[in-house]
């Protein structure tokens, strides 16, 4: 038998994906990819700066991390950051092609670095402290797997400072921003299929 | 193998018996107490004020309104005696917007996509592909990018795709309602040449019940407070004062009972507000030229209405006269009336001047929201012009444009009539003297268009010059006026 | 910012008839290779290699520069960055300020710009010889990735573009309503923030109404059958065969010039 209604008459809490979760959170993911894409011509300056001093560029990759933990935070299912995080990387692959196949890679390790921190609390906390802390993760699981996979001949305190913003920046822009869209989001009315737009708690 | 995967041939009977939904979250029923019963092949025109649950009982008989977990079920609703959700592929619904329900990147796999679905073996799939694109009359390459085709197109690539399911039930939820007159057409004839083919049911929603009266057999008014408050053959139903009444008040569009507008059909202009002069208009700076060498005048207190056929750069006119696109060649100038103390290009004005001036209506409300509020979403102008909003002029505004009720409601929470009407609020809180519309009456009912043209005729006679971008010929009419006809790059003015 | 380079024209007849899932075989083996470890032989042969099969694209030198020049960017911005903040072993090449190189840093530097550039490559073979849908149908049918992911994925990729364009209008539709791109820094970061959850709350509606649409055709069951078939020819045990003969080429040779470096050590 083919499960057609197997989908519907999953609860939210089981995990299961429905289709509205998929899709949604696949554009989420595309969404922030484009973002990013236009946030980084907005800000030409910046890149200038940190193209000087490469570690400043940690304070700036807070925006690559958003897609995981907002995906995360909004489709409240397992597994929803690595996916959203891994297709977002997949989509600056296609917009930006300064980055090869590598990026899936790294996208898989920043979104695990979020999943992880929804995984400690079982998938059944999603607060403003629940957001910073996976914004951190990703941050870290960024800093760590690019101190290893590109950064690797960097001496030791460079790579420590570019942890340490990078770090910084997965709390404020992935954490924070996310955290915050997400409530907007909910008050607009738009999450209405979620339990994200639902719950009071937001 | 599974039952659903194998569609039983011919048309399918509906049955409703005290059936009702809510969704999860929601105080209200979004439809209640429906007892109903179509028999095979019916044709069904379904009406109703919006809020009355039409688009909740296309949804569960399509069976997508999911489990107790997004919301509560009373009653039932049978498809051939068994529950929509259990029979998948037996009803195809097509959606309202063209451009959201497109999944896929050509044509062909686009229709292969739902018997893919249903698991139909591959030689049948593309069998049915064929079959359903000629049944719309889709003569194009299985391999023609989605993205190519106009509104009109897309709807019936839409069509073909829920046909490729062999369904015994075609759901069809305002198919028209965001099409030029072309595309109603082309849909609505695509719709009945597939009928009369396969047999299937029907049951169509529409607001513009002209274009579907010839089309059912049967018309089904629902009640806005649940159950059905008309049912019978479209003559008989439209034909009794009384429904037509209902039905009117309810915003539906009743054949030979047009809409109630206030104040008569503004007259001649006055002064010139903006002149055009050999204006070339082009949507970004390398793209295309949209429209070439146009020549005229905006006036106060007279209506400008662009019209023409979709693509021909309609709209890219109304943005530059809006100052918000760099025209590409020639002249576009404001007079010093209307500049004041800025310059005489609009688009080298900054923000806070430009709406002061000219007031641009997206088509899409939802990309001029910027607050969480609607009070906040009045003030938001006034305070970037001059750091402070008069509380006792929003007022004004929002008590005209009946939001008074709504002024702590998040805009973007709003109903489709209400959002319209706030962004053209917003627009007016900061008192331009050119207002620019786009595309104004798409998709709204009657009540909603007689209240914006009643507004509009009004601040034509105050001395704003009203430039809207429309294919609604009863729209132009009423507010008389220039037209501007856009085709083949061209303009061709026709002053009053 | 056009939409245009968001779906590229597809070029390389040979490419364009490999299967998905072996091109994307060979680009793995071949990242893997070069993420191992970071020396200027390994990246050396894998970008000769890379060079050599550009014929393969069937694109003009003058089309892939245009296509690839954010890459070369990169590639000279990751070897200065290393330069400057690598281990500074021998002699002084350059010494202003705070800007110090050596002759150990500058090879380390070079090396990283090398990897880099030979690293990127792989991406462009695929994006400029691979069709989404074939990709998709790939993924799912020979590498059985879940259906509705791959599927999901695919409709919402094909959003790019219209997204892009939503971006642009929601901007002129924001100067309309008097935010500009005039003001502070900060009134700028604001309005960027503002401007882009306006990007979100239309995907998610866009999203929402897709998903509509996909259940509507019976999308989001156990079961489907595929109208195209990804099969495997004997040019994909070529491309594999290439990709594998690429990586331990360069691995060899990095090993047997003594210039190895795994990243791990």
């Amino acid at each position: 038998m083919a499960s057609s209604t197997a989908l519907k008459g999953l609860s939210p809490r089981t995990g299961q994906w429905r289709v509205v979760d998929i899709v949604v959170a696949s554009v989420i993911a595309v969404a922030v990819g484009v973002l990013f894409f236009v946030w980084s011509a907005g800000y030409s300056g910046i890149s200038v700066l940190t193209a000087g001093f490469p570690p400043l560029a940690g304070l700036y990759s807070g925006g690559w991390l958003i897609a995981g933990v907002l995906g995360g935070l909004i489709i409240r299912k397992p597994g929803a950051a690595i996916y959203c995080e891994v297709l977002a990387a997949a989509v600056s692959a296609l917009i930006g092609t300064q980055w090869g196949i590598g990026v899936l890679i790294s996208g898989a390790i920043q979104g695990a670095g979020a999943e992880l921190v929804f995984l400690l609390f079982l998938y059944r906390r999603w607060n403003l402290p629940v957001a910073l802390l996976a914004g951190l993760g990703a941050g870290l699981a960024l800093a760590i797997s690019e101190n290893i996979l590109y950064n690797a001949l960097w001496s030791f305190e460079f790579k420590l400072l570019y942890t340490v913003f990078a770090g910084l920046s997965g709390v404020v822009i992935a954490g924070l921003l996310s955290w915050l869209a997400m409530r907007g989001l909910a008050r607009t009315g738009v999450l209405s299929s979620f339990a994200a737009g639902r719950t009071a708690d937001v | 193998m599974t039952p659903a995967q194998a569609p039983s041939p011919g048309a399918a009977s509906v049955s409703a018996r005290g059936w009702g939904w809510r969704h999860a979250g929601r105080k209200a029923f979004a439809a209640r107490h429906l007892d109903l019963d179509l028999r095979a092949g019916e044709r069904v025109l379904l009406l109703g004020a919006s809020g009355a649950g039409k688009s909740t009982v296309l949804h569960g008989l399509a069976g997508l309104l999911g489990s107790q977990d997004e919301g509560e079920q009373e009653g039932a609703l049978l498809l051939d005696g068994i529950r929509p959700a259990d029979a998948r592929g037996r009803a195809g619904l097509v959606l309202q917007d063209p451009e959201t329900q497109v999944v896929l990147a050509r044509v062909g796999d686009e229709v292969a996509f739902a018997a893919e679905n249903l698991a139909v073996p591959r030689e049948e799939i593309w069998q049915r592909v064929h079959r359903a694109l000629d049944d719309v009359g889709l003569d194009l390459p299985l391999d023609h990018p989605t993205t190519a085709l106009s509104g009109g197109q897309k709807q019936r690539l839409a069509l073909a795709a829920v046909l490729a399911m062999e369904p015994g039930l075609l759901l069809l939820d305002e198919p028209t309602a965001n099409l030029d007159p072309d595309g109603v057409l082309e849909v609505r004839d695509a719709v009945v040449r597939v009928l009369d083919r396969t047999g299937a049911t029907l049951v169509v929603v529409e607001h513009r019940v002209a274009v579907w009266a010839d089309v059912v057999d049967r018309v089904i008014v629902l009640d806005a407070a649940g159950g059905v408050l008309a049912d019978g053959a479209p003559g008989a139903v439209l034909g009794q004062e009384g429904t037509r009444a209902r039905l009117a008040e309810a915003g539906v569009w009743v054949p030979g009972r047009p809409p109630a507008v206030g104040g008569p059909v503004p007259g001649g202009g006055g002064e010139v507000l903006l002149s055009a002069r050999d204006l070339t208009v082009a949507r970004t700076k390398r793209g295309p030229a949209a429209v070439e060498h146009l020549a005229l005048d905006v006036r106060a207190g007279q209506a400008l209405s662009v019209t023409g056929p979709n693509g021909a750069g309609k709209s890219t006119a109304a943005l530059t006269l809006g100052g918000l696109l760099r025209p590409r060649a020639g002249r576009l100038e404001a007079s010093p009336e209307l500049a004041g103390a800025a310059g005489t290009d609009p688009f080298r004005w900054r923000s806070a001047q430009l709406v002061q001036r000219i007031g641009t209506v997206f088509q899409e409300p939802e990309h001029q929201f910027l607050t969480p509020s609607v009070g906040e979403e009045l003030a938001f102008g006034p305070r970037r012009v001059g750091g402070t909003a008069d509380p006792r002029r929003t007022g004004e505004i929002a008590e005209r444009l009946r939001l008074t009720h709504l002024l702590g409601a998040n805009p973007f929470t709003l109903s489709g009539g209400e959002k319209r009407r706030l962004s053209v609020a917003t627009m007016l809180a900061t008192a331009p003297r050119i207002l620019v519309l786009d595309e104004p009456t798409f998709g709204q009912d009657a009540l909603t268009w007689a209240e914006l043209v009643t507004l509009l005729r009004e601040l034509i006679e105050d001395g704003v010059a009203v430039v809207s971008v429309t294919h609604d010929a009863d729209f132009i009419a009423a507010l008389g006026g220039a037209t501007l006809h856009v085709a083949g790059g061209a303009g061709r003015l026709v002053s009053p | 910012m056009s939409g245009d380079h968001l779906t590229p024209v597809l070029t390389g007849r040979t490419l364009l008839r490999a299967n998905p899932v072996s091109k994307l075989f060979a680009a793995v083996v071949i990242t893997l290779a070069l993420l191992a470890s970071i020396d200027w032989v390994s990246a050396a042969v894998v970008l000769g290699c890379e060079l050599a099969l550009m014929p393969l694209l069937g694109i003009s030198v003058v089309g892939l520069a245009r296509r690839i020049w954010p890459l070369l960017v990169a590639a000279l911005l990751g070897a200065y960055g290393t330069a400057l903040l690598a281990e500074k072993t021998g002699g002084v090449l350059l010494d202003v300020g705070p800007f110090l190189f050596t002759e150990g840093s500058v090879a380390a530097g070079i090396a990283v710009g090398l990897r880099g550039l030979a690293l990127a490559l792989p991406g462009i073979f695929i994006l400029l010889t691979t069709d989404p849908t074939d990709l998709a149908d790939a993924l799912a049918q020979k590498l059985h990735l879940p259906h509705r992911f791959v599927l999901g994925a695919l409709a919402s990729l094909r959003l790019v573009g219209l997204l892009v364009e939503q971006w642009e209008m929601l901007g002129l539709a924001r100067h309309a309503r008097g935010i500009g791109s005039d003001g502070s820094l900060v009134a700028r970061t604001r309005n960027l923030l503002g401007q882009s959850f306006g990007l979100i709350v239309q995907a998610i509606r866009r999203a929402t109404r897709l998903a509509t649409a996909m259940e509507a055709r019976g999308f989001g069951g156990g079961t489907r059958t595929w109208a195209r078939t990804s099969t495997f020819t004997a040019l994909d045990v070529g491309v594999a065969g290439v990709g594998l003969v690429i990586a331990a080429g360069a691995t060899t040779a990095a090993v047997l010039a003594g210039t190895w470096n795994f990243i791990l050590s």
